[in-house]
């Protein structure tokens, strides 16, 4: 699960497997605490530390969280400096901007633990970072990062207050009880207004005005007073190291040359190379051949004690057997397994196929070795009558489909069609024929093929969002508009200060997995920042939409829609089409039908087409090349009745809209 | 067959034409007479055929068209010949005549073939017109385009639209009932009102033949440049084929016979010449850049060719000093591809394609064994695209 955003890249390249390019890269490390006199970087035979020397109180596990751009990945690099875990130079910032993603959409930064060693007060102390994604789509890692920590630094911009992935990861936070710190950043900016942002702090998340930390992570201003915050406020882990081995495995990557490296944190006992240990998941045995801690690079460890987060080599071959959430024992002691976590379940699906059909196999090449290290990607193979052979994909958003098809194109340069994404619907059957057929009363419909008819349902779902928007309030009409228009109820209206408001929507998902946040960023000059979170599914009056092309109904363009929406839906597909679609021979009628009834049309004139051109004194080679091209590119349309549509049609029609 | 010779040459450059010619301050006309008279004779002998059309290079296409002859002492006769370019009309009538010639002198030219000539209005004066008239040719071609001196200017063209219509009279006068004229429609801007009052000028200046062409925008030429740059706005389709509906209807009250897709006709004055081509008959192409189809007898070779001549004059008249000729590419067409030709051209005729030429070049699979069956052509005639009748 790697969804690499600018320090995730960075880091990977820190540990680059590749010996030989490493020290290119490489930030010349500063000696620090203890570990003083090692080369911090090298993570395979040299010296160890001795972890022994940092007892359960004086470890502080902890998450930084932030909307995006507010500064999380700068306070980062400078706790990382302070604490001498990285080299304080320049380079710290030019690698923030290194991925297109990121400067495209709010990032997605895969959870990244770095120690630190930090000393305060006479007392060395280990500060377990442990980075989160910035993003909604990633609200699941979130809150796996977040169970192995037990405070927050919570940044939050002094010139843009509070956004709304700030409201998201602070609920996600208090409601898992962790402490937090209210870090106020860039203060050093002419806009920056640190007062208002502390008093709607203070509003919205009831924590007092003094508790506040105003910082500039770019200068470096009243950063050490975060780190005594974190020692001051965060409490230790409550564990102990008489106690049996649990340890929680809280992320994993993939590396070619050692197996699966998995991330955890010990609720209890110790762990070192040659302990023999059991998946409480899979009880599958390992014997374990490396333990370290990250800085953020890995740094191997004699061993690691209750309260450490850290690494764990132990000969897993798939990314699948370090399942994340899975709890770690002892072989013959078994423990009580860790609550772990729900598995990321598909918001959003999309198909995804090659754009030429000779590029399946390095696609589908591609595509394993992306979804290694993302798990939260489910794979299904698919294939259209029109685009051929492809996938399936499921996405826990739309930033992290957009993500993962950049990287896509980026690491992978590959060029995939991508069409625009569906949600998951569910229908209840009350057929009992349906019921014994599919085994189950509540079925999940994917692909609009499968949409079982209205007779033979008692009820549809759709799946629901809880939106948060935070916005001026000089855009509150436009957006209560907007949010209308996609079928949205409010829930909530608060003004966080005098010219800021917060609303809270219930969407259906579907209304925003295609452009709303576009719109909503077009209509607020950019100000409204969004956030949602999963609100299960409700009742929905939905219908299967079929496209006709001269009575024939085309199986590719067949879509699930609400019934409100089902009009301006299918008038736009029509319109779509017939801009498309090549005029042919014939008039071409072009219909939107939900089961015999139409509800939009367009019609496409027969072509009429210029054969009265000059023709060269007795070239008739150049004309007989034009029509063996129209034939062969006649070879290429998919035939539906007797209209053919090129390929590219349907791309046009199928192709999510990105320019829109 | 058909001769076509072409006259690669022309005076300016028109803005919409990517035809393959060339303006030059000076021509050595006799060394470019002297080739086109050698390729010709090299070409006839070569090709050998019972009925031939010579077309060629004065700066034009055209073949020397072949029809069948009674017997005559020299094997091979000629059916017509074509002068086009470039702008033949810019050759002097010398040149013609020598051309003429030379075919007489290597095969039969019977009296009465069709010999056409390709001519610009601002090099078809009557004095000239007659010395082309002395040389041997019968049938003027003259390249109008339009009577509208705006579009002219558009179009580039070097004439006015009273120098057209002053070049018409004369030809009219010299070869009466054998000048067709050309006209373009489809020009940027132009309304399919505007045509069709264009279009009944040219109805009452015409003779009985009239070719209609619709503006192609050509890569690389300064028309399709502004077009597709956007400073002139692209003619939509659906005005266009209005445009050439109206023609139509006109031209047929007129008494027009739409024989081909852009030929029309009156008291049968279809051009000889260029059915020949559609009907996929033979014919020479000489002079840089002439393009034919023939089956090379001469050296034994029994199968249909496309030949293409040199494009640029000066390397071509460099191989025809040396070798004879200038053909720089020969193809010979597989059956299939002869019976793709046979019907893409015969399809642009109203006598479509008849049995007996379809059984010529396909003498085992009938027109209905190879239309009739059920499939796509089956389709085209359920929708009244394509009439199979019997045999």
């Amino acid at each position: 699960m790697a969804l690499a955003g600018r320090t995730a890249v960075w880091w990977a390249r820190l540990r680059s497997p590749c010996p030989a390019a490493a020290p290119l890269c490489l930030p010349p490390w500063l000696p620090a605490g203890p570990a003083a006199c090692q080369r911090l970087y090298s993570s395979r035979g040299k010296e160890k530390i001795d972890m022994s020397t940092y007892p359960v109180e004086n470890i502080r596990n902890f998450s930084i969280i932030a909307h995006v751009d507010h500064g999380k990945s700068t306070l980062a690099d400078r706790l990382l400096e302070i604490t001498g875990t990285i080299a304080k130079t320049d380079r710290n910032k030019q690698v923030l901007d290194k991925l297109q993603v990121e400067r495209e959409r709010g990032i997605t930064v895969k959870a990244q633990s770095a120690s630190l060693f930090y000393s305060h007060e006479g007392v060395n102390y280990l500060l377990n970072l442990i980075d989160t994604p910035g993003h909604v789509d990633f609200s699941y890692e979130v809150s796996r990062s977040l169970s192995a920590c037990q405070g927050v630094i919570l940044v939050v911009d002094a010139n843009e207050g509070i956004q709304a992935q700030t409201v998201a990861n602070f609920y996600l936070a208090f409601e898992a009880q962790l402490a937090i710190i209210p870090v106020i950043n860039k203060i050093d900016l002419k806009n920056a207004d640190p007062e208002r942002v502390e008093k709607q702090i203070e509003k919205l998340f009831d924590i007092p005005i003094d508790e506040c930390v105003r910082i500039s992570a770019k200068q470096g201003t009243n950063v050490e007073k975060v780190l005594q915050k974190v020692i001051e406020k965060i409490p230790p882990p409550h564990c102990s190291t008489t106690d049996p081995l649990k340890a929680l495995v809280f992320d994993s990557t993939f590396d070619h040359y050692r197996g699966v490296i998995a991330n955890i944190a010990l609720f209890g006992g110790e762990i070192q190379k040659g302990h023999k240990i059991v998946s409480a998941h899979t009880e599958k045995r390992y014997e374990v051949s490396e333990v370290g801690i990250l800085t953020p690079n890995e740094q191997p460890t004699h061993k690691l004690y209750a309260g450490q987060v850290g690494y764990l080599i132990a000969g897993m071959k798939e990314v699948t057997e370090a399942q994340i959430g899975d709890t770690l024992f002892l072989y013959k002691h078994p423990v009580e397994p860790l609550p772990g976590f729900k598995s990321a379940k598909p918001m959003v699906f999309a198909g995804m196929y090659p754009v030429d059909q000779t590029e399946y196999n390095n696609l589908r090449s591609a595509l394993e070795r992306l979804t290694l290290n993302d798990s939260s990607v489910t794979v299904h193979r698919d294939s259209s009558l029109a685009l051929g052979a492809g996938w399936r994909l499921g996405f826990l958003g739309l930033l992290h489909m957009e993500v993962f098809n950049q990287r896509l194109e980026q690491e992978y340069n590959m060029s995939v069609i991508l069409t625009a994404p569906t949600v998951p619907y569910k229908a209840i059957l009350s057929s009992a024929k349906l019921i014994k057929e599919y085994g189950k009363a509540e079925i999940t419909i994917i692909n609009p093929a499968q949409f079982p008819d209205k007779l033979s349902v008692s009820e549809y779902l759709e799946p629901t969002v809880l939106g948060t928007i935070v916005t001026p309030h000089d855009y509150i009409g436009k957006i209560i508009t907007l949010c209308q228009e996609r079928r949205a109820v409010q829930k909530d209206m608060l003004y966080i200060d005098e010219h800021r408001v917060m609303l809270k929507y219930l969407f259906p998902l579907n209304e925003i997995v295609v452009d709303f946040y576009d719109a909503l960023k077009s209509l607020s000059s950019g100000y409204a920042s969004f956030d949602y979170e999963d609100a299960g599914y409700q009742a929905a009056d939905l219908i299967k939409m079929d496209i006709l092309l001269n009575g024939n109904p085309v199986e590719e363009l067949a879509t699930i829609i609400h019934n409100d929406k089902a009009y301006a839906t299918g008038k736009f597909l029509c319109e779509r089409l017939k801009d498309a679609i090549p005029r042919q021979l014939f008039e071409i009628a072009i219909q939107a039908a939900i089961g015999k009834k139409i509800i939009a049309r367009e019609t496409l004139k027969a072509y009429r087409k210029n054969v009265v051109a000059k023709c060269y004194g007795g070239d008739i080679t150049r004309r007989m090349k034009l029509l063996k091209r129209q034939a062969e590119g006649k070879k290429l349309m998919r035939k539906i009745g007797n209209v053919e549509v090129p390929r590219d049609a349907f791309i046009r029609v199928l192709k999510r809209q990105t320019d829109k | 067959s058909a001769p076509c010779p072409q006259w690669p040459y022309c005076r300016q450059r028109c803005s919409y034409c990517n035809f393959n010619k060339y303006v030059v301050p000076v021509v050595d006309e006799a060394a470019v007479r002297a080739c086109l008279v050698r390729e010709a004779r090299t070409l006839l002998r070569l090709s050998q055929v019972q009925r031939w059309v010579l077309g060629g290079i004065l700066g034009g296409s055209g073949p020397f068209g072949a029809c069948p002859q009674p017997p005559h002492p020299l094997p091979y006769s000629i059916t017509s010949v074509f002068f086009g370019g470039g702008t033949p009309s810019l050759a002097s009538p010398r040149t013609i005549a020598a051309v003429l010639e030379a075919a007489v002198g290597t095969a039969h030219l019977p009296a009465g073939a069709e010999v056409t000539l390709e001519a610009n209005p601002s090099s078809a004066g009557s004095s000239r017109l007659a010395g082309f008239r002395a040389a041997g040719v019968n049938r003027l071609s003259i390249g109008v385009q339009s009577l509208d001196d705006a579009e002219l200017r558009l179009l580039g063209r070097e004439h006015t639209a009273a120098e057209a219509w002053g070049a018409v009279e004369a030809a009219r006068g010299l070869f009466p009932g054998r000048t067709s004229i050309d006209l373009l429609f489809g020009l940027p801007g132009q309304s399919c009102g505007a045509w069709a009052r264009g279009l009944e000028v040219a109805l009452g200046l015409c003779d009985d033949h009239v070719s209609l062409y619709q503006l192609t925008l050509e890569r690389g030429t300064a028309l399709a440049g502004k077009v597709w740059g956007g400073a002139l706005p692209t003619p939509p389709q659906d005005l266009l084929a209005d445009m050439y509906q109206t023609a139509r209807a006109m031209l047929v009250a007129a008494g027009f016979r739409h024989y081909e897709v852009s030929n029309f006709a009156r008291k049968g004055a279809l051009s000889t010449h260029n059915l020949s081509y559609w009907r996929a008959e033979q014919y020479i192409g000489v002079g840089p850049g002439a393009h034919g189809r023939f089956v090379p007898r001469g050296e034994g070779g029994c199968s249909r060719e496309a030949r293409v001549q040199a494009l640029e004059p000066d390397a071509w008249m460099r191989e025809v000093q040396s070798r004879g000729h200038g053909t720089r590419r020969r193809v010979v067409l597989s059956p299939l591809e002869q019976l793709e030709e046979v019907l893409a051209l015969g399809l642009r005729t109203d006598e479509g394609i008849t049995h007996e030429r379809w059984g010529h070049f396909s003498p085992h699979l009938s027109l209905e064994a190879a239309f009739g069956a059920p499939g796509e052509a089956e389709a085209l005639q359920q929708q009244g695209w394509l009439v199979l009748d019997g045999g």
